[in-house]
C-alpha cells in the first residue's frame, strides 16, 4: 500500500516535468488549428510549422552558429583553465596566493556589474557582430579553474617530476601526461561550458544583431518576441523544439554525467 | 633546474589578461559610469551623484527590487518543499530510480528560452493546458501572465519546474550521507516520523538547503528571459525584473550611464543579501 502510494507520487511527478515537452513536440506538429484543443494524442501530423519556419528564419545556419560557438568556448576553457589550474595546483611563485584569491572573489562578483561596461567594450573593440565576441570572453571561467586546480592537487608530484626528467616541457606534461589523469574533470567542465554557452542568451542578444550570426537560443528568442511568427503558434513551437532537440538527444545518451557534473558545480562550496 | 622562473606566468597570464580586460577594468569603468550621463554617441558628461540621485527617485527601480522579493518569496520555499519531498520519495527502496530522476532533472538541461515559450502556452488564458484544466474541474479562469497580481508568481511556479530538479539531485546526495545508525538509534528512542526529519534528517542537508537559498536569490536577480519573452515585463510592469529594466534602459532607451548604475546598485543589493543570509544561516547553526 505504502509502495502504491510512493510509485504514484513518482509516476505523477515525472510526467509533470515530461509533459509539457511532449506538448510542445505534439503542437509544432499538428496543424495551426488543432493546437488549441490538443491534450494527449493527435489526429493529424504535418511538417508544416517547421517547413514554413525554415522558410521564415536561418535556423539551420543559427544551428551551426550554436556548434561552432559552444564548441569553440569549451575548447578554449579546457586548455586554458587547465593552464591556469596547474600552475595554481603544482607551481610555487610569487602571487600565487594572490591570484587564487582574485579567483575566488570573481565567482563572488555578481555579472549584473560588468554587463554593460563589457558591453562598451566590444563596441570599442569592435567586435559587435563578430563571433569574438560570442567566444572571447567566455575563454576563462573561474570555476573551471577551480575544478582544475583541485584536480591537478589529487595527483602525485613524482608523475610530473618523472615527466621532467625525461625532458618534457610544462605544456606537454599538462597535456600528454596529467589530462589522461583528470577525465572525469575534463567531462564535468566540458558538459557544463558546452551547455551554459548553448544556452547562453542574454549576451547574445546585446552583442549581435546580424541574424546570420545568430546563436540557436537568440533566433528563436527573437521570432517568437518579434512580429515574424505572424502571431502562428505552430512555427514559434516548432523553432523551440528544434531548440531543444539537441540538448535532449545529448542528455538521453549522457544522462549520468550531465547530472553528476551539475550537482558538482553545486556542491563545490 | 632548468626550469624557467616565467614559466608559471605565462601559465596563468590568459587568467590575468582575462580579468584585467573583462573583470577588473569593467568594474572600475562602471564605477566611473555611475558618475556621468552617457547615450555611447555623443561624449560623456559628469553628472556627479546625479545618477544616484536618479536612482533613489526612480520608481522603476523599487519595482524591479518589489518584483524580485515577490519571485522569492514564492521560488525559495517552493523549490524548497517540493525538492525535499521528491528527495525524499526517491530515497525510499524503488525501482526505476534513475528513470524517475532523469525526468526530475530534464528541464535544468534545457534552455530558459524553450521553458519560457512552453509555459507561456501552458499558461495562456482561453486555450492553455492549465486553464481548460481548471475550467474542466470547475474552478474560474486565471489570468497567469494577464494578471498584474499572479504574473510575478506564475513566472516563480515556472522558474521553480525549471530548477528543482537539480535541487533533488542536490538533497538526495545530502540525505545519503545521514548515517542510518541515526534513524535506528531514534527507532529504538520512540521518535516519531517528524522528530526523526526535524532532529537527524534538517540538520544533515542544512548545507543543502543554505544553497538554494543562495542561489535562488541570485537567479532571482538574474531573471531576465523568462520576463522577457512572456510578458516583457508587463502587465504594468508587475515582471520587470533587475536585469530585464538594466536591458531596458541600455538598448531600448540607450541610457549607458544610467543602466551601468542600475547594474552596479543591483550588483550591491545582491553582495548585501548574500552576505546577510550567510550570516543568518552561521548564527542559526550555533
Amino acid at each position: 500500500m505504502k509502495n502504491l502510494a510512493l510509485y504514484l507520487i513518482l509516476v505523477v511527478g515525472a510526467l509533470a516535468f515530461i509533459y509539457p515537452f511532449y506538448w510542445m513536440t505534439m503542437a509544432s506538429l499538428v496543424p495551426e488549428g488543432d493546437i488549441s484543443g490538443l491534450t494527449l494524442l493527435p489526429t493529424t501530423i504535418t511538417f508544416d510549422s517547421y517547413l514554413q519556419m525554415f522558410e521564415k528564419i536561418p535556423i539551420d545556419r543559427a544551428f551551426f552558429n550554436s556548434i561552432f560557438v559552444a564548441s569553440s568556448v569549451t575548447a578554449g576553457v579546457l586548455v586554458f583553465c587547465s593552464m591556469v589550474g596547474y600552475a595554481l595546483a603544482k607551481l610555487r611563485f610569487t602571487g600565487r596566493n594572490l591570484i587564487f584569491y582574485v579567483i575566488i572573489f570573481t565567482m563572488t562578483l555578481p555579472f549584473q556589474i560588468t554587463l554593460i561596461p563589457n558591453y562598451i567594450l566590444m563596441v570599442k573593440f569592435g567586435w559587435i557582430d563578430t563571433y569574438l565576441a560570442l567566444i572571447i570572453p567566455y575563454l576563462i571561467n573561474a570555476f573551471a579553474i577551480i575544478m582544475f586546480r583541485q584536480a591537478f592537487l589529487t595527483i602525485p608530484q613524482d608523475l610530473i617530476d618523472a615527466a621532467r626528467i625525461d625532458g618534457c616541457g610544462e605544456l606537454r606534461i599538462i597535456f600528454q601526461i596529467l589530462w589522461p589523469n583528470i577525465i572525469p574533470s575534463l567531462v564535468t567542465v566540458g558538459i557544463i561550458t558546452f551547455m551554459a554557452t548553448w544556452n547562453e542568451v542574454l549576451w547574445p542578444l546585446i552583442v549581435i544583431r546580424d541574424e546570420n550570426l545568430m546563436t540557436m537560443p537568440q533566433l528563436v528568442t527573437l521570432f517568437a518576441v518579434g512580429g515574424r511568427a505572424e502571431s502562428q503558434l505552430g512555427v514559434k513551437l516548432a523553432s523551440a523544439t528544434l531548440l531543444a532537440l539537441p540538448i535532449i538527444v545529448a542528455y538521453l545518451f549522457f544522462q549520468k554525467y550531465f547530472i553528476q557534473s551539475m550537482a558538482s558545480t553545486g556542491l563545490k562550496d | 633546474m632548468r626550469r624557467n622562473k616565467l614559466l608559471p606566468y605565462f601559465l596563468v597570464s590568459p587568467y590575468l589578461i582575462h580579468f584585467l580586460v573583462f573583470v577588473a577594468f569593467p568594474v572600475g569603468f562602471s564605477l566611473y559610469l555611475t558618475f556621468n550621463t552617457w547615450n555611447i554617441i555623443s561624449p560623456m558628461e559628469f553628472v556627479g551623484f546625479g545618477n544616484f540621485i536618479r536612482v533613489s527617485q526612480d520608481g522603476l527601480f523599487f519595482k524591479a527590487i518589489f518584483n524580485t522579493i515577490k519571485f522569492l518569496v514564492v521560488h525559495i520555499p517552493l523549490q524548497i518543499i517540493v525538492a525535499l519531498f521528491l528527495a525524499e520519495t526517491l530515497n525510499q527502496k524503488i525501482k526505476f530510480r534513475p528513470f524517475f530522476r532523469g525526468a526530475f532533472f530534464l528541464p535544468v538541461v534545457v534552455s530558459g528560452v524553450v521553458v519560457s515559450m512552453l509555459w507561456q502556452q501552458l499558461y495562456g488564458f482561453d486555450t492553455g493546458i492549465l486553464n481548460r484544466l481548471m475550467s474542466s474541474v470547475g474552478l474560474p479562469k486565471v489570468g497567469w501572465l494577464t494578471n498584474p497580481d499572479v504574473a510575478m508568481y506564475s513566472i516563480a511556479i515556472m522558474a521553480t519546474w525549471k530548477n528543482v530538479g537539480l535541487y533533488v539531485i542536490l538533497f538526495l546526495v545530502g540525505l545519503q550521507t545521514v548515517p542510518p545508525q541515526y534513524y535506528e538509534a531514534a527507532d529504538l528512542e520512540g521518535a516519531s516520523h517528524w522528530q526523526k526529519f526535524r532532529h537527524i534528517t534538517l540538520p544533515m542537508i542544512n548545507p543543502t538547503i543554505f544553497m538554494v537559498l543562495i542561489l535562488s536569490t541570485i537567479g532571482g536577480f538574474s531573471l531576465f528571459i523568462e520576463p522577457y519573452i512572456m510578458t516583457g515585463g508587463g502587465p504594468l510592469n508587475s515582471t520587470l525584473s533587475a536585469v530585464l529594466y538594466i536591458y531596458k534602459q541600455a538598448f531600448t532607451n540607450y541610457h549607458m550611464g544610467y543602466s551601468a548604475t542600475l547594474g552596479f546598485f543591483f550588483a550591491f543589493i545582491i553582495l548585501m543579501v548574500v552576505f546577510i543570509q550567510k550570516r543568518f544561516v552561521e548564527r542559526g547553526d550555533q
